[in-house]
């Protein structure tokens, strides 16, 4: 394939938008995974909790 | 023979105290043999500084009792905090040198006679020396306190190395008084907020290593599995700022005895490298930073976990991966190829729903507690400077759509949008911040006077409206001037009519930066009373620290 | 970091934990911030139609490259750009709009970001020498309303060009087509450019075509700091002859 912009922004319009899409979706799993909820609470108190 | 007790010197004071004595012999052979006299000068101040800290390890070794620092006492934390006090009384120092710089050359585009006629004063020299003050020295002196101090308390844990959190501090600041001299002098790689020359590269780079690590491995020391999201934000602004500084530095020196290189980068190259190191300088230093500051001292001082832990996660994948992107902005319409600027475009307006998530999770966390608000002014400055961040977030993504661009682009309005971000967000944060961090640090009950606080957020806040709005309209009024057309089809106005015109909104812009600059003097009275006050904290705690 | 609780082997496997979480996230922030890099800035060095195909734009002379380095110095990007955008208002205040190509030898680029005062990328020829003079030497002289700064102490500075050739060898390793020749007589060339016309004027102008020659001083080849910014200032936009550079040719 020849570097050109159209094959550029081609390939930014789907294998972009894939890579942007699954790293959002890898995100937003990990944050919302349930599992990890009381990891998640017991981190938020983390500043107040020092001594 | 009793080993035990026979003082030794460690590793670390032994090759400290070598390789600065070492530094020093070299920086003096350098300035020997230096092109320019502005270079030697250079010279001679790492060679003292290189003197200075041979002398200081030393001295302290001498001074030191017989063991190591103890990690902890009575199994709590023997914490660090001395770097951290001397970063808050830099930032405080800087801050102040700072402002009044900007309200410097904010009165010479007002009246002109004030440059001088004078190579060290005129304009051209003073507004980098404006720009690295305030972001450089105040606001990196603010990140290297801050997360030092942080970084210690969310770990439990005493800060990572001896000697090495001192040389981190000394070394940036060694390395502002450079910058900061070398522009009066004419020193300058000539690109926007990278201005330093090759040697203060070296040397940064060299402080920004040893910064990292000293950061991770305390983060190494923490006692439970998960880190922080703060310590994120801290962790993702030093990596960061490493990889820019390389990538828009690499320069190659005419000489060692010559303060000048030459960027390897040339034209449109180096402009992209340039605002892609410009635009992330903004989103890793004055906002990943910074909102590492949010997600610790307004849960805080609220004394209420963050709103939402689980949305701080993904407000920090979201930023870091979107934020790179946004650079070519900077270049709309220029000879930069249309498909970096549309690139550019389309994340600077994505990147407009993380600002604003990170926003609502600063706002919320107050949710139940709105009523501190009334009655705690160091609280309300670091809400006020959520609800800037919040707006310029919202500004930034909207000029960087091509069309309000090719209006807004050159003209004051950037510096409009600039300075809310920089006053509003990064300032007040940063206040907000340093009114916290004294009295914990010197063990103060509480601050010296809340009535204080209160009108330096005043002074400051009326300040900031000048500034905004006069450099809003003042960037307005340019744009529509420079494209105005008479009905015979001609430009209406020549460029100098557009210059006299800015000149009542110059005047207003100063005497917003002058406010400003007064409130950041009440609260340094502020901080010198309440480091001078012989009221200390019963507990050994400030008394905004939870009881729970 | 001490040793002493080794008899307990799950601090140890701890510690692993801590060392790997961190690892991750900095492996995370370093992948998530180079690609955005990556793919904006590698494609400008690979694509051809990045910086057109162009006529005319040649290294700077070394009195050129010594009044740059003092434009720079100065900081006069902070005030002026060296970018005229294609909207109509620019191309008819400033003239035509800039190529890649016109900046290609750069180091740095001076597009600048902001206009307090007029862009600059075409000015060269606008004004006179000597207009440029008196503006130096006091802006309000010539443009009474003028808010820049004045700069009287370029021409009481005479011009330090000891070492312009050591200059000129490290941007030649960048890239920029200097000859051993051009390095080589390169003190002189600076001479030369900046004195009434001398025998070493046609051989100077063969290495630099175009370039102004003129007793810019007005006392024969003894340059000021003022001397070398006219002559860089008056080459600003004027290597690329538009009449004859086709527009079509470099759509991007």
């Amino acid at each position: 394939m020849e570097l050109t912009s159209e094959s550029l922004s081609a390939f930014a319009a789907s294998w972009g938008s894939l890579y942007f899409a699954v790293m959002f979706f890898a995100a937003v799993a990990y944050a919302l995974w349930p599992s990890k909820k009381p990891l998640f609470d017991h981190a938020a108190r983390m500043p107040l909790s020092e001594d | 023979m009793d080993i035990t007790s026979q003082k030794k010197m460690t590793v670390g004071e032994m090759g400290l105290t070598l390789l600065s004595a070492l530094f020093a012999l070299g920086a003096l052979i350098v300035a020997a043999k230096a092109y320019t006299p502005e270079y030697a000068f250079h010279a001679y101040i790492f060679a003292a500084a290189g003197v200075a800290a041979t002398f200081a390890v030393v001295n302290r070794y001498y001074n030191r009792a017989l063991d190591a620092v103890p990690q902890e006492i009575d199994g709590k934390p023997n914490y660090n905090f001395g770097p951290v006090k001397f970063a808050t009384l830099a930032a405080l120092f800087w801050g102040i040198a700072g402002f009044t710089v900007g309200l410097l050359i904010a009165l010479q585009l007002a009246y002109p006679a004030l440059n001088l006629d004078l190579p060290w004063t005129s304009f051209g020299r003073l507004r980098p020396l404006h720009t690295s003050a305030v972001i450089f020295a105040f606001g990196g002196n603010v990140l290297l306190a801050t997360s030092f101090y942080v970084v210690q308390r969310t770990c439990q844990a005493r800060l990572a190395g001896d000697l090495s959190p001192w040389f981190v501090i000394l070394g940036y600041n060694l390395f502002i008084v450079i910058a900061g001299t070398g522009y009066l002098l004419g020193i300058t790689e000539g690109k926007e907020y990278a201005e330093p020359e090759w040697y203060a590269d070296l040397w940064l780079t060299i402080v920004w290593v040893v910064y990292l690590l000293v950061f991770l491995t305390t983060i190494w020391k923490r006692k439970e599995p998960h880190i922080y999201v703060a310590n994120w934000f801290y962790l993702a602004f030093i990596v960061t700022i490493a990889v820019l500084h390389l990538g828009n530095n690499a320069t190659i020196p005419v000489s060692i005895f010559s303060p000048k290189s030459y960027i390897v980068w040339s034209g449109v190259q180096d402009a992209m490298i340039q605002w892609w190191y410009g635009h992330n300088a903004v989103g890793f230093f004055l906002t990943a930073g910074f909102l590492a500051i949010m997600y610790y001292f307004i849960p805080k001082r609220a004394e209420k976990p963050v709103y939402s832990y689980r949305l701080s996660i993904i407000h920090f994948w979201a930023l870091i991966f979107m934020y790179i992107w946004a650079g070519p902005h900077h270049l709309h319409y220029t000879a930069l190829p249309d498909w970096a600027q549309t690139l550019g475009m389309t994340f600077s307006i994505m990147l407009w729903m993380p600002s604003w998530g990170g926003m609502i999770n600063g706002l919320m966390t107050l949710s139940g507690a709105w009523d501190k608000l009334r009655t705690d002014p160091v609280l309300r400055m670091m809400v006020v400077s959520v609800a800037f961040y919040g707006m310029s977030t919202f500004e930034g993504p909207m000029m960087s759509i091509k069309a309000v661009n090719s209006l807004s682009h050159y003209t004051d309005w950037t510096i409009g949008h600039v300075h809310s971000g920089a006053l509003g967000w990064v300032g007040y944060v940063s206040f907000g911040a340093i009114y916290c961090l004294v009295p914990w640090l010197w063990k103060k009950k509480e601050l010296y006077s809340l009535k204080l606080v209160n009108w330096h957020f005043w002074l400051s806040t009326i300040g900031i409206v000048f500034y905004i709005t006069s450099m809003w309209v003042a960037g307005i009024m340019q744009g529509l001037m420079w494209r105005a057309y008479t009905a015979l089809g001609f430009l209406e106005y020549s460029f100098i009519e557009t210059t006299e015109a800015l000149h009542p909104m110059y005047i207003i812009r100063a005497l917003g930066g002058g406010l400003f600059l007064l409130g950041a003097i009440v609260m340094v009275y502020n901080i010198y009373m309440t480091i001078r006050s012989p009221k200390t904290a019963s507990i050994g705690q400030a008394v905004f620290v939870p009881g729970e | 970091m001490s040793n002493t609780t080794a008899h307990k082997p799950s601090v140890w496997q701890r510690h692993q934990v801590f060392e790997k979480n961190s690892i991750i996230l900095i492996i995370g922030i370093l992948i998530a911030i180079s690609i955005g890099g990556l793919v904006e800035v590698l494609p400008l060095f690979y694509l051809k139609s990045t910086i057109e195909k162009v006529d005319g734009v040649r290294p700077y002379s070394p009195l050129e490259l010594a009044g740059r380095n003092i434009y720079v110095r100065e900081g006069c990007y902070n005030c002026h750009s060296q970018m005229v955008r294609p909207l109509r208002d620019e191309v008819e205040r400033y003239g035509h709009y800039s190529l890649a190509a016109e900046s290609m030898y750069d180091h740095p680029f001076q597009w600048g970001s902001k206009r307090t005062g007029p862009d600059l990328a075409r000015v060269g020829g606008k004004y006179s020498d000597d207009w440029h003079r008196d503006h130096l030497r006091n802006p309000r002289s010539v443009v009474p309303a003028s808010i820049m700064p004045g700069y009287p102490w370029l021409e009481q500075t005479s011009l330090n060009i000891t070492h312009i050739a050591e200059d000129m060898s490290v941007l030649s390793i960048e890239g920029v087509p200097y000859t051993p020749e051009m390095i080589a007589t390169a003190v002189s060339d600076a001479k030369t450019q900046g004195s009434a016309d001398d025998g070493a004027t046609p051989a100077f102008l063969k290495r630099y075509p175009k370039a102004l020659v003129r007793d810019l001083g007005g006392n024969n080849g003894k340059l000021t700091e003022a001397d070398a910014l006219v002559a860089y200032l008056q080459l600003l936009g004027t290597e690329v002859d538009f009449k004859l550079y086709d527009d079509k040719a470099n759509i991007r």
